[in-house]
């Protein structure tokens, strides 16, 4: 092997490594779009990462290249500009979408089972299997009664009365 | 008789989830489907400018609250689908059970023209939303939808997707039928 051929495979391979620590979704925001004060885009990007692209469906509008996602993110800013808090801005999309627009599901009694649900579960099974263990262990701690030592002696051939 | 009943537990659980489960496969179920937000409400605030050229008026809510129930339509000339129900929503506003009006998203108004020039125009008035904001505020997140609003202009129905003969026969003109009452 060629030490010319070594590099160019360490370098494939740093490639690959680059390539598989890079986000997985890249913003898709336009320069067009971008605010001018940056607490506010810096807002409007925290935002869009939590609302659904309605046409990707798993994607959030911020990385998505869809027309509606990019309308989407040109709405958030366009509400914090005006003065809309957070919850307002979302108060507004789950208006018209539905709480499927929110990436992070609200608490809300609805969605307790969603909440909860995997750690009820988990908390479910632990007692199951505490309760299990904890049943068991007496049978395992405790000695021979003295009717099972009788029973031992008298087959070693040896009488218990005798020692 | 309780610890008996415990042990039937796991089995009931798995029950549930298989169940779960087994709705989830269903073939007539689409997980892609959202659950409309607006359905008995009041149709948003909009007032849409005419396509120029084509003779029809523009859309705006105020024609929703009156003039009986209607059919509005989100199309556009580049949306495939909507060329599969055109011919459906001809029919519905030949039959005249329903007023049909049209709102065309994100569209160019040439396009737009010679398309229904060529395949004919179902709509009595139509609406250009250029930018899709007012498709924003019926939730709309592609074309085709279609909505069915009653006499006060509140929201009754939301279909995504094309219209295909069945929605008509089975949700559409039952519904259109009691709110004409």
């Amino acid at each position: 092997m060629s030490p010319g051929r070594g590099l160019r495979s360490s370098l494939g391979i740093l490639a690959l490594i680059l390539g598989l620590l890079a986000p997985a979704g890249a913003a898709a925001v336009l320069p067009d779009e971008v605010l001018d004060d940056p607490v506010l885009e810096n807002r409007a990007r925290a935002l869009s990462r939590l609302i659904r692209c309605l046409v990707c469906q798993n994607e959030s509008i911020d990385t998505s290249n869809a027309d509606l996602a990019r309308e989407l993110r040109i709405l958030v800013r366009e509400r914090l500009t005006d003065g809309d808090s957070d919850a307002e801005v979302f108060d507004f999309l789950v208006a018209r979408y539905g709480d499927f627009v929110l990436l992070r599901p609200r608490m809300k009694p609805a969605n307790y089972l969603l909440w909860f649900g995997p750690a009820a579960l988990l908390l479910f099974g632990a007692a199951g299997v505490t309760l299990y263990f904890r049943r068991r262990r007496p049978s395992a701690v405790d000695g021979l009664s003295a009717e099972e030592e009788a029973r031992v002696a008298r087959l070693i051939g040896q009488d218990p009365d005798a020692e | 008789m309780t610890r008996r009943a415990l042990y039937l537990l796991p089995l009931l659980l798995f029950a549930l989830v298989a169940g779960y489960f087994l709705w989830g496969l269903a073939s007539d179920r689409n997980p892609n489907l959202v659950p409309s937000a607006l359905i008995d409400k009041p149709a948003p605030a909009f007032d849409l400018p005419p396509l120029d050229g084509l003779g029809r008026p523009g859309l705006a809510t105020a024609d929703l609250q009156n003039g009986g129930v209607a059919l509005v339509n989100f199309f556009a000339s580049w949306c495939l689908p909507c060329r599969a129900e055109h011919p459906l929503l001809m029919d519905l506003a030949e039959s005249g059970v329903v007023r049909v009006l049209g709102i065309d998203f994100r569209d160019s108004p040439e396009d737009a023209r010679r398309w229904l020039g060529q395949s004919g125009n179902p709509y009595e008035r139509i609406g250009v939303d250029e930018r899709g904001r007012t498709s924003i505020d019926f939730g709309v997140s592609g074309v085709p939808e279609t909505f069915v609003i009653d006499r006060e202009g509140r929201i009754r129905y939301q279909h995504i997707g094309p219209l295909m003969a069945r929605d008509i026969e089975d949700k559409i003109l039952p519904l259109i039928e009691s709110l004409s009452e």
